[in-house]
């Protein structure tokens, strides 16, 4: 009934449907036999049809199995809208859905693919991440599936992290990764610029992480900043060093989510960050993405060897 | 009353071509042995290790001797379609409907199918006979080992028929465990029910009522087109032997040979019908009988109807042939025939799509170094895997930051990502255009170029 905006419609459609097919059927009987006029010698030779002055149709007559075959047609309509959708909203005795065939489609294809899969998902993240056919479909479904956001060399884009210089916003262990790319993560940072007072206020703090990473920045304001930064230690911490539990960035590293320059930082207090990386569970699965976190995992990690304790400063 | 019932439908009268005997009947064997070789033999051939000719639809790649097409390069087919239908062309206006007598698959395996049945049930008269008797254990086996004859033939046919699509040694392995593929199994069922249906039951009725050709004949066809022809001037009035004996009358005899041997039932006496599929089977049979009653032969025979109508000797009639008509459609064919063949000639095995990250327009990297990332996709389509190196231009300081050596498997895809640098200030903001190149490091005659953008940020 969603078809349509009332029952109208339906009962048209399928009152045109059927007594179009029903038409044809009785125009095919009622023209395979006609009554023609007789020429003066008492033979019928043309239907009597004249086109352009002297063309005339001769009527020369078509084989019966053609005429068979026009009746079978109806036949096969009939049991065809019968069968599937086709009547107004009739659903058919099949019961047949284009949604049902594609995840008929998909079940083929899962039961192509899903031992491949089910095999690495038994397997520990690294010793996936160290498997070159692994790495090969990971690099695939990333391609596939990741790298609208991170790009195709996986090294991101402003608002979207780099995955590969091992700096990470929830933690790099194998599993948490799986985690994020199962569950999805949300980052957020609350506009600061009223909880810290006034303009002069975020521009001192702004100096303050600034200088955190070595980079640049007012001495003078400086101090004032760190004075200020209490505000943002409940997430970034003491130190700007970042808190992984919250995805916190850590701000004392070169690496910068949105830009590392006094005018982009000032505006990330001022106005906050909400970043969305989506929960990827239902559509991929959990084999997927046990093959795809190894294949992540293993883009700033030497598969093999352990992971780093503590995340190295980005490389450049 | 001055009406009277028609029926405009009607059931098929059967037709009992009787066997022609003679120079183009040769010649149509000539051709059933030429094209039925190719087609049943060629499947078997192999190349380098594999099958020469396998259309393989599934991993979308068509192996032609030592040539691999990919989907790309479906203009090819496009050239085949277009040179076979300026062949066609060609052919109907100097020589009319040769392709339908002589080469045409509907008239090979009915030519194929009728030689079975005239070696089991006999010649046209015994055929008649055997239709028309009551139901006999006699008539009943003929009748099967015919149906069973033709069911070979045209199951060996279906067999070969998807075996230009499957590999044909392993679908021979899998007959003899009947372990066949439903798609297989559809298709050579499939094939040969076609095959046993048009050859053995539908014959004249697909050129009659199915096959559009006979129907734009005319469009192809002018006053110099070879045709069969019967001479009534030289024929008329037609009459039994005995009647013409004092040479008043022509030199047909009205023995009816030509009726009996057309293959699609029609009297080529009425002249030149959409019917005639210009088998010659008729020149045949009246040659024979013109040398049986001592009378010069040629009564019917290939000739035009200018020709016919003011008398052209032979040479008269070969002097036409190359009309301007003639000449359009064989420069025609001849440009298309060039270009293709330079085409595939100059054809690099090797096909590169640049994909340009849209999500990282221009990245800007340590120094104000400008990044683009790009995918390439690298399709090798030759048969040897290939280290290619990745080459970049177009602006100055462009250079990669990624392995420029790629290696891609035989006739394998590869996506591979690149990232691209130029040093601060470099090009315009916006769009700048660049070219990637790709060449094999063991064979430089495998190089491509695609041109690609890069972004520089405002």
């Amino acid at each position: 009934m969603a078809d349509f905006t009332n029952g109208f419609w339906d009962w048209y459609i399928v009152l045109l449907t059927l007594l179009g097919v029903i038409g044809c059927g009785v125009l095919l009987f009622s023209q395979a036999k006609v009554k023609l006029a007789k020429a003066a010698d008492g033979s019928v030779g043309t239907t009597g049809h004249v086109w352009d002055e002297d063309l005339s149709e001769l009527n020369t007559p078509m084989p019966r199995w053609w005429m068979w075959l026009f009746y079978i047609t109806i036949v096969f309509a009939l049991a065809y809208l019968f069968l599937y959708p086709g009547l107004g909203s009739y659903a058919g005795k099949l019961g047949w859905k284009s949604a049902g065939a594609y995840q008929a489609e998909l079940k083929t294809a899962e039961k192509d693919y899903g031992p491949l899969f089910a095999k690495y998902s038994r397997q520990d993240l690294k010793a996936v991440a160290a498997d070159p056919q692994a790495r090969a479909i990971g690099e695939r479904l990333f391609l596939t599936y990741c790298a609208q956001c991170h790009g195709s060399d996986a090294r991101g884009n402003k608002g979207f992290p780099n995955l590969t210089d091992n700096d990470w916003l929830f933690g790099g262990a194998p599993e948490t990764i799986k985690e994020t790319i199962l569950h999805g993560r949300v980052g957020m940072m609350p506009p600061m610029g009223a909880a810290l007072g006034s303009d002069k206020d975020v521009e001192n703090v702004a100096h303050y992480v600034l200088s955190l990473s070595g980079a640049t920045a007012d001495p003078i304001k400086v101090v004032f900043g760190k004075d200020k930064f209490g505000a943002c230690m409940a997430c970034h911490s003491a130190g700007g060093k970042g808190n992984q539990l919250l995805g916190a960035p850590n701000l004392s590293d070169k690496v910068w989510l949105f830009g590392g320059s006094l005018e982009t930082i000032k505006e990330t207090i001022n106005k906050g960050r909400t970043t969305t990386m989506p929960a990827f569970q239902d559509f991929l699965g959990d084999d997927k993405v046990q093959v795809l976190a190894a294949y992540v995992w293993g883009l700033s990690n030497d598969p093999g060897k352990p992971a780093p304790a503590t995340p190295v400063v980005a490389e450049k | 009353m001055n009406e009277q019932i028609i029926q405009m439908y009607a059931a098929r009268e059967e037709i009992y071509p009787r066997e022609a005997k003679g120079r183009y009947a040769r010649l149509r064997w000539l051709f059933v042995w030429l094209t039925q070789l190719a087609f049943y033999g060629a499947p078997w051939l192999q190349w380098n290790g594999r099958q020469a000719l396998l259309f393989d639809l599934a991993a979308r790649k068509f192996y032609i001797f030592g040539l691999v097409l990919w989907p790309q390069d479906f203009i090819y087919l496009a050239l085949l379609l277009i040179i076979c239908a300026y062949l066609l062309f060609l052919a109907t206006a100097v020589a009319g409907r040769v392709w339908c007598g002589f080469a045409c698959p509907q008239t090979v395996y009915t030519e194929i199918f009728l030689w079975i049945e005239r070696k089991i049930e006999g010649p046209r008269s015994a055929r008649i006979a055997l239709d028309r008797q009551p139901p006999s254990a006699a008539k009943f086996a003929k009748k099967s080992a015919k149906h069973l004859a033709w069911g070979a033939v045209a199951l060996w046919t279906g067999f070969t028929f998807v075996g230009y699509f499957t590999p044909i040694k392993l679908l021979g392995l899998e007959v003899a465990t009947l372990n066949f593929g439903p798609w297989e199994w559809f298709w050579v069922v499939f094939y040969s029910f076609a095959t046993y249906g048009n050859a053995g039951w539908m014959r004249e009725q697909v050129c009659k009522y199915m096959c559009p050709y006979a129907r734009f004949q005319s469009a192809m066809f002018d006053p110099d087109t070879l045709i069969i022809t019967y001479d009534a001037k030289r024929g008329e009035p037609r009459g039994p032997l005995s009647k013409n004996a004092n040479g008043s009358g022509g030199s047909c005899i009205d023995c009816s040979m030509c009726v009996q041997v057309c293959p699609t039932g029609i009297d080529i006496r009425d002249g030149l019908q959409y019917e005639c599929i210009g088998c010659a089977a008729c020149v045949d049979a009246c040659n024979g009988v013109m040398d049986k009653v001592a009378q010069p032969r040629g009564l019917i025979r290939y000739s035009t109807e200018r020709a016919l109508d003011r008398g052209f000797t032979p040479s008269e009639i070969r002097r036409r042939v190359l009309r301007t008509r003639v000449r359009i459609y064989g420069g025609i064919l001849l440009l298309i025939v060039a270009a293709a063949g330079a085409a595939l000639y100059w054809r690099v095995p090797l096909k590169l799509d640049v994909i340009r990250d849209r999500g990282t327009l221009g990245r800007e990297v340590e120094e104000g170094m400008i990044e683009n990332v790009y995918r390439l996709q690298i399709m090798n389509t030759s048969e040897q895997a290939h280290v290619y190196r990745i080459s970049v231009s177009g602006m100055p300081t462009l250079a990669q930051q990624t392995e420029p050596l790629v290696r891609v498997e035989a006739t394998e895809t590869k996506a591979y990502p690149i990232r691209l640098r130029t040093a601060h200030g470099v090009g315009q903001p916006g769009s700048n255009k660049i070219a990637i190149e790709l060449s094999a490091v063991d064979d430089p005659s495998l190089h491509v170029k695609e041109a690609a953008v890069f972004f520089v940020p405002r």
